[in-house]
């Protein structure tokens, strides 16, 4: 359903022709966007490194010390698969910048994750169904960038799509017990799928970067995408006992740099240390 | 000059570098050398690949085989990550599954092909590698690194690592 809110925000879209092979994409309210696979790589970079870093939150503070373990692990998986994608990202750039220089020395209005990803981690139902809602969406993706035509994110995504595995089983069982568990954790579970429910749509949306880089064999079909999305997470929530939120507004904006507040946040607290000492080794 | 050092000798060399994480087998063992080449000016070039995207031991093994190499009297080497194809359980041999459980780590049982996920109560059980029973519970699929997940022994009331299948 289109909304004015929903229309608010317009993605990037591809102008102009191809320049000694890099053709730029600028969005139309939003800041301008860089060549296509650049912009990609980044949205699937930082993704992983946002939602990483969020679970790194965790450590320390989980409920119990198996989750605390659990969620480190995924956090590592997460931002090791980013180092991946945005080392190469900064190749395809050309610019010199690799990827510590992507992640600690660009700019909230620079980064290109879903907003689902920079959502605060709330409590621990919170945390589970935001990723449970990415994992799922995570893994359909990296098996079909799997069978690409670029063949180093091919080689990423086949080493990913066995991490991302775990992440699901993980995310799904525990969305089941908390769903199908007591009163106050199915409320909870459900409040936080009710709460998330508006940052899912712009996962699946296209633009034109998509299809920029579907010219250079990098064509994923969102759509189709999304019907398997929607499966899993109607399956789950019917073990679940949980409701399917219904698609009201849907808040988008952050694969051109529009972000929301928490953000900057998180930022602040990522890349002080790299900004405070740059170039230091330890 | 002395003649560069035969792939055999190579990679016995390697062969003595322990995985940092799981030092009951070698970086040859676990599938994380893929080749190594020498070249006529006695200069070495090692492939290695990641278990985990973000396996931490990576910066450690790369140091060691550098390290070995060096001992050996291989004065230059380049270490060359690659991600194709992407390491699985399915490469640890005979051998190195042993000597894992004699550690006390159940070895991966095979990697799991295709379809998108099982959840874990479909899985089969994982022997217990301390009394070999079958009565065993998985207590969390993340355990004290990437590659390990953790159960308990119903039997002998032992908890133990599961090397996971990859």
């Amino acid at each position: 359903m289109r909304t004015p809110e929903h229309d608010e925000e317009e993605p990037g879209i591809a102008t102009g022709a191809a320049e000694g092979g890099v053709q730029k994409v600028a969005g139309v309210r939003g800041p301008a966007l860089g060549a296509p696979l650049f912009e990609y790589l980044q949205r699937l970079g930082d993704d992983r490194l946002i939602l990483g870093h969020r679970l790194s939150e965790w450590c320390g503070h989980a409920p119990i010390i198996e989750e605390d373990i659990a969620l480190a692990n995924v956090s590592l998986d997460l931002i090791g698969q980013s180092v991946s994608l945005l080392k190469l990202a900064g190749e395809v750039e050309g610019a010199g910048r690799d990827e510590d220089a992507l992640a600690y020395f660009r700019d909230g209005v620079q980064f290109r994750n879903a907003l689902l990803v920079e959502q605060p981690n709330g409590d621990f139902a919170q945390t589970i169904v935001r990723q449970f809602l990415f994992d799922a969406y995570s893994l359909l993706m990296w098996e079909a960038l799997g069978k690409c035509g670029h063949a180093q994110l091919a080689a990423i995504a086949a080493k990913a799509i066995k991490e991302d595995k775990y992440h699901l089983r993980h995310s799904s069982e525990w969305i089941i017990r908390l769903g199908d568990g007591t009163e106050e954790s199915h409320a909870r579970v459900q409040r936080a799928f009710d709460g998330l429910w508006r940052y899912t749509a712009e996962l699946f949306e296209r633009d034109g970067v998509d299809a920029a880089v579907a010219a250079l064999g990098v064509d994923v079909d969102l759509a189709g995408i999304r019907t398997r999305w929607d499966a899993i997470v109607d399956d789950v929530l019917a073990r679940a006992t949980l409701v399917r939120p219904a698609d009201g507004a849907m808040r988008r904006g952050g694969r051109v740099g529009k972000h929301t507040e928490h953000l900057g946040h998180l930022l602040a607290t990522m890349q002080i240390v790299a900004r405070s000492h740059p170039g230091a080794t330890w | 000059m002395p003649a560069p050092l035969t792939r055999e000798r190579l990679l016995e060399v390697l062969g003595t570098v322990p995985d940092p994480e799981v030092p009951v087998i070698s970086v040859v063992e676990l599938g994380i050398v893929r080749d190594v080449a020498s070249a006529d000016d006695g200069s070495v070039t090692v492939t290695i690949t990641p278990t985990y995207s973000g396996c931490p031991a990576m910066f450690e093994i790369e140091k060691d085989i550098r390290a070995a190499l060096a001992g050996a009297g291989v004065a230059r080497v380049e270490v060359r990550t690659v991600l194709s194809p992407a390491w699985t359980t399915d490469w640890i041999g005979p051998d190195a599954r042993e000597k894992l459980r004699a550690y006390g780590i159940a070895p991966p049982g095979r990697a799991e092909q295709g379809g998108l996920i099982t959840l874990s109560r479909a899985r089969a059980a994982v022997p217990c590698p301390w009394c070999g029973s079958s009565d065993t519970e998985l207590r969390s699929e993340f355990g004290s690194t990437a590659c390990k997940a953790i159960h308990v022994c119903r039997s002998c009331r032992q908890p133990f690592d599961e090397f996971k299948p990859i």
